[in-house]
């Protein structure tokens, strides 16, 4: 008998990815134990931060409440076999965040950029092998660009160093077809390929399945979908698909549920579902962190928060844009006001 | 002696060096004494060679045989100015400074320029920390600001390979701007690079946050409109699309939020209009070399 082919290693970023619907308030308890449950179902890689990445404490996106660095520091304290991971966004993040968090004890870096803009990071890919982490790139809004111009900027983070480089629906906009010609794609021009889904048009599960058959070797994952817009593929699920694909999966299926169910889904400030909001986000193809930027703009102005996302899809914003938000709502409660008749 | 009109030298023949040139050469108050690259095949020497200009391709060395230069701007490298800064000091020529090297003192022309006429170096900090500072300023002038954060959005065909490998040191040298002459007391930088095509404006996005929680809104306005105003003397495609207060929660607290949204159109002498973020730097070293000039003036008098 074969032996079973080996399921892809799966990162979980609840609590990065997951930060963005907790409004980056996670606290070291909530840390301490979903790496204490993640970590005892066999999950690899655990990725710690602000959902910006280092140093996105911000106005733009959001102040933590906990400085990351105590946060990545207690799960590695708590981590018994899984690697902790953090995420840097070139331009947001430095070489000396990226060098702090090293010391906290973070193993795994995954250097993020827009997908046509992967030149601004080789520097930090530079430090990432200096510190003796390992490199991987992470090509946001990988649904803006066809298969073969994707495979141009991860040929470029792998002469940097990346040690793979993941294909980032930021969106959810994509469908099972597009995921599975930029997993093609990438893999003539880097050795390992990975994928992150949003859910935001239902389709993280099956895109994610997508890219497994067409050869990636990296999957993302949230517990109870955890994370920006509609949320991502959710960890637990992705376990019970690694067993029905008959892969040779570390994960423990029952302990992920119990995590999803017991640690998660009691702090989760909401459900993420693909909601009217949500689906506009995939079907627009707007940044998925924009959802609540959007949501409270709306509400200050008093505008449907789709015709934000929609008009923000149309002039093309990328991601970390978010000021962007404030700047189209103001034009649009510009406009609505601006037509409306003055009173005699 | 010191002859009527200063001479000046520009060293880096890339975009921001063929910008600048452009630039001086209208403003008429430094005599367009020599453009220095140090390949002699570049196209920006090419360029300057055809406007009737001086030309050098031996680069610094160019520059110092010539022994009658009052001012050099650099628009090379960091690496590059930290090597040259010394010679031109000891040359006795002003150093205007277009890379995030920061040897000499950080200059905003509508901030400080005057607290730094006498430098013999002096830099330009980076593009966006030319579009806010200024704002900060004037918000602080009102009231004391606890933190200001600056978000710049620049078109992708406008980030030349400088600024892409040396990203972190917009954010740096930008973050400590904010503090040392906006004057807040915590600063922060983020860059955004947007591909779109057509070219978006260059944007950029100031929020404030107070020392005391509040501001006094209409006194914020008013000291941000005139303050655009300044810089538009010299920035002609600088304005304030509109100014916004918000509530957020922050590091310390409840906070009001003040929330600026610039866009910077450039004046187009050499770069496209989009380049706002290049403009607005070569725009701004002009106007510095102006007031180094009517100072050598005043000094060639007395």
């Amino acid at each position: 008998m074969t032996p079973a082919p080996a399921a892809p290693r799966l990162t979980d970023t609840t609590l990065r990815d997951g930060s963005h619907p907790m409004r980056h308030q996670y606290t070291v308890e909530q840390v301490t134990a979903v790496v204490a449950a993640l970590d005892g179902a066999g999950v690899p890689v655990i990725e710690v931060a602000h959902g910006d990445g280092l140093g996105g404490s911000s106005i733009q996106y959001g102040m933590s409440a906990h400085d990351e660095m105590d946060l990545i520091a207690a799960a590695r304290d708590t981590a018994q076999q899984a690697r902790i991971a953090v995420l840097l966004v070139p331009g947001i993040g430095t070489r000396e965040t990226l060098a702090s968090a090293r010391e906290r004890g973070a193993d795994v870096v995954r250097v993020a950029t827009h997908c046509t803009e992967a030149d601004i990071s080789e520097q930090h890919f530079a430090t990432a092998l200096d510190l003796g982490m390992e490199p991987l790139g992470f090509l946001m809004m990988s649904h803006m660009v066809e298969p073969a111009a994707l495979a141009e900027q991860a040929a470029l983070m792998t002469g940097y160093g990346a040690k793979g480089v993941y294909i980032v629906d930021s969106a959810g906009a994509m469908l099972p077809a597009d995921a599975r010609s930029r997993v093609a794609a990438l893999l003539e021009v880097t050795p390992e390929v990975g994928f992150h889904a949003h859910n935001n048009l239902g389709s993280a599960i099956g895109n994610t399945i997508a890219a497994i058959e067409a050869g990636a070797r990296h999957v993302d994952g949230c517990l109870r979908g955890l994370g920006a817009g509609a949320g991502n593929a959710a960890t637990e699920l992705l376990a019970a698909v690694f067993d029905r694909m008959g892969l040779d999966s570390p994960l423990d299926t029952f302990a992920l549920s119990d995590a999803a169910e017991h640690v998660v889904q009691p702090y989760m400030p909401f459900q993420p579902f693909p909601d009217r909001e949500s689906l506009t986000i995939g079907y627009a193809g707007v940044y998925s962190t924009f959802l609540l930027h959007a949501k409270r703009h709306g509400e200050r102005l008093g505008l449907d928060p789709r015709e934000i996302l929609v008009e923000l899809g149309r002039r093309r914003a990328v991601a970390g844009q978010e000021d962007w938000i404030v700047d189209v709502a103001e034009d649009l409660a510009r406009e609505r006001d601006g037509a409306r008749p003055t009173p005699a | 002696m010191t002859p009527a009109r200063p001479r000046a030298a520009i060293l880096g023949t890339g975009n921001i060096g063929t910008d600048l040139l452009v630039k001086l050469l209208a403003a008429g108050d430094l005599e367009g004494a020599v453009f220095a690259g140090i390949d002699p095949t570049s196209k920006g020497l090419e360029r300057a060679r055809g406007l009737g200009v001086d030309t050098t391709s031996d680069g610094l060395d160019g520059i110092l045989a010539l022994d009658d230069v009052d001012v050099v701007f650099d628009a090379t490298s960091a690496y590059a100015h930290r090597e040259a800064a010394p010679r031109l000091e000891a040359a006795g020529i002003t150093a205007v400074d277009l890379t995030p090297a920061a040897v000499g003192p950080l200059v905003v022309p509508s901030v400080n320029l005057d607290e730094h006429a006498g430098a013999p170096n002096v830099n330009m900090i980076t593009c966006g920390g030319q579009a806010t500072i200024p704002i900060v300023d004037a918000i602080a002038s009102v009231e004391p600001l606890r933190y200001a954060e600056m978000v710049s959005t620049i078109a992708s065909l406008s980030a030349g390979p400088g600024t892409r490998q040396n990203i972190d040191e917009f954010t740096r040298t930008t973050a400590r701007a904010i503090e040392r002459v906006g004057g807040a007391q915590q600063g922060k930088a983020i860059i955004v690079l947007n591909p779109a095509d057509p070219p978006i404006l260059m944007r950029n996005t100031l929020y404030a946050v107070p020392v005391s929680g509040r501001f006094d809104e209409d006194a914020v306005r008013a000291s941000v409109e005139h303050r655009v105003a300044a810089v538009a003397e010299y920035v002609p495609g600088y304005r304030c699309k509109s100014i916004a207060f918000d509530e957020q929660d922050t590091t310390w607290g409840r906070s009001a939020v003040a929330i600026a949204l610039l866009e910077v159109e450039g004046a187009g002498d050499f770069l496209p209009p989009y380049a706002g973020n290049l403009d607005i730097m070569t725009a701004a070293a002009s106007r510095v070399g102006g007031q180094i000039a009517a100072r050598l003036r005043e000094g060639a008098v007395a």
